[in-house]
């Protein structure tokens, strides 16, 4: 384990903590397949980081979901075709709001508990007991926290998207008056198969990355007080522009 | 780590949710999966030669109101002709049987509907009976290359003073 020091200077200090992240990602994928044989273990970590957050991501989708409705319908208007709200709050949510919002919301609630969790075991020296004791912390404690991280993800998108379009109908057709057999019919017309996978695989990424950059900051953490609360809020920086980041790259390649 | 029984059941229910949200999104929405509106009236039928992209759970109008929704579009296979079923609500019971079922476009980019033109009959729609008149939806493309044949022969007849 080598520490990221302010020896180096600004490039290579960044080079080197890109090429950390890396190596540990690579560490954290070998001890993935042991790790899973103690499905106890992630389903507490899929507890923690899925079912935890999942009041705080329906509610934050209802209303995503009833603005995209508002904000949809005002523009729409102008046009003379509110009927297309459905397709636009479905294709805005599926592809977009839904893994980005949720990744973001999933970096402050679950990785910052995470960080905090992992960099508390490293700063009163639990993860050095562990190795003494001849069990590795990488396998017992890294590694089912990442996967449950990783399963947790794309659940709470889905969740996040159905929760948005309801609240997009709820704004649209019970507010506003747009017609419910053309916000759904129009919606099943045009949404592909393939959109929905485009939003599939943003959230498996954004899981990925989210649950990667928390696991590393607090693994990494600054055995003192002031280096949890450091690894944490790096850990929300970090994820959310990695996030963002990756969605554009993720939206270039799918166009 | 005990086995903890709260725990996992929470763990069960988030996961069960997810994937019936998952499920959710990957059958209903591609598809003609949720049906939409309550109580539902009575069935008549309306046949046209091209319905153009009018799709089950479009609007039925008379006068600009919504009466009822499309339940199925179905095809005759005997005279080619597009059989819609229309499904309009039970309060409205006084339309004459003589009126006629036109698929129009709600603004420029707006989905297709069924706009119902009243008739003058003393006999009204009952569930199963048919629209006899009918106009099909106007397929934008037929008639920009109509306009644009009528353009070039006029172009052609025209250069004698």
């Amino acid at each position: 384990m080598s520490r990221v020091t302010a020896r180096d200077g600004m490039v290579t200090g960044s080079l080197r903590r890109i090429g950390a992240v890396g190596v540990f990602f690579a560490a954290v994928l070998a001890q993935c397949v042991p790790a899973l044989l103690r499905p106890r273990h992630i389903v507490h970590q899929v507890y923690n980081a899925g079912a935890r957050s999942l009041i705080i991501i329906m509610l934050c989708g209802l209303f995503v979901g009833m603005v995209l409705g508002l904000q949809g319908f005002d523009l729409l208007q102008r046009f003379g075709s509110e009927d297309a709200l459905g397709v636009a709050a479905a294709l805005g949510l599926l592809k977009e709001l839904g893994p980005v919002v949720t990744a973001l919301l999933f970096a402050g609630r679950a990785g910052t508990a995470l960080t905090s969790e992992i960099g508390l075991m490293r700063a009163t020296d639990q993860l050095t007991a562990m190795q003494m004791m001849a069990v590795d912390p990488m396998q017992r404690i890294v590694a089912p926290r990442f996967i449950g991280g990783v399963i947790a993800m794309p659940l709470l998108v889905a969740i996040f998207d159905v929760v948005g379009l309801f609240g997009a109908q709820l704004v649209g057709v019970q507010m506003m008056d747009v017609d419910a057999g053309a916000f759904w019919s129009q919606m099943q017309a045009a949404v592909q198969l393939n959109d929905i996978q485009e939003g599939f695989i943003k959230s498996v990424v954004f899981g990925t990355a989210c649950s990667l950059v928390a696991v590393y900051e607090g693994y990494h953490t600054e055995p003192t007080a002031a280096g949890v609360g450091l690894a944490t809020t790096r850990t929300v920086v970090t994820s959310s522009v990695l996030t963002l980041l990756l969605d554009y790259i993720l939206t270039a390649a799918f166009l | 780590m005990r086995p903890n029984r709260a725990l996992e059941i929470g763990t069960g229910l988030f996961v069960l949710l997810g994937f019936a949200a998952l499920f959710f999104l990957t059958t209903q929405l591609p598809g003609s999966g949720i049906q939409v509106g309550g109580a539902t009236g009575y069935n008549v039928t309306a046949r046209f030669d091209n319905v153009g992209d009018l799709k089950t759970g479009s609007p039925v109008t008379l006068a600009g109101v919504r009466i009822g929704r499309v339940t199925g579009i179905n095809f005759d296979p005997t005279d080619f002709k597009a059989v819609v079923t229309l499904d309009i609500e039970s309060r409205y019971d006084r339309i004459p049987d003589d009126s006629d079922a036109s698929i129009q476009t709600a603004g420029l980019l707006g989905g297709k509907y069924v706009g119902i033109g009243p008739g003058g009959s003393d006999t009204f729609l009952h569930a199963g009976s048919s629209i006899e008149f009918t106009q099909s939806a106007i397929v934008l493309e037929n008639l920009v290359n109509k306009f644009f044949a009528n353009f070039a022969s006029g172009r052609k007849e025209d250069p004698k003073p």
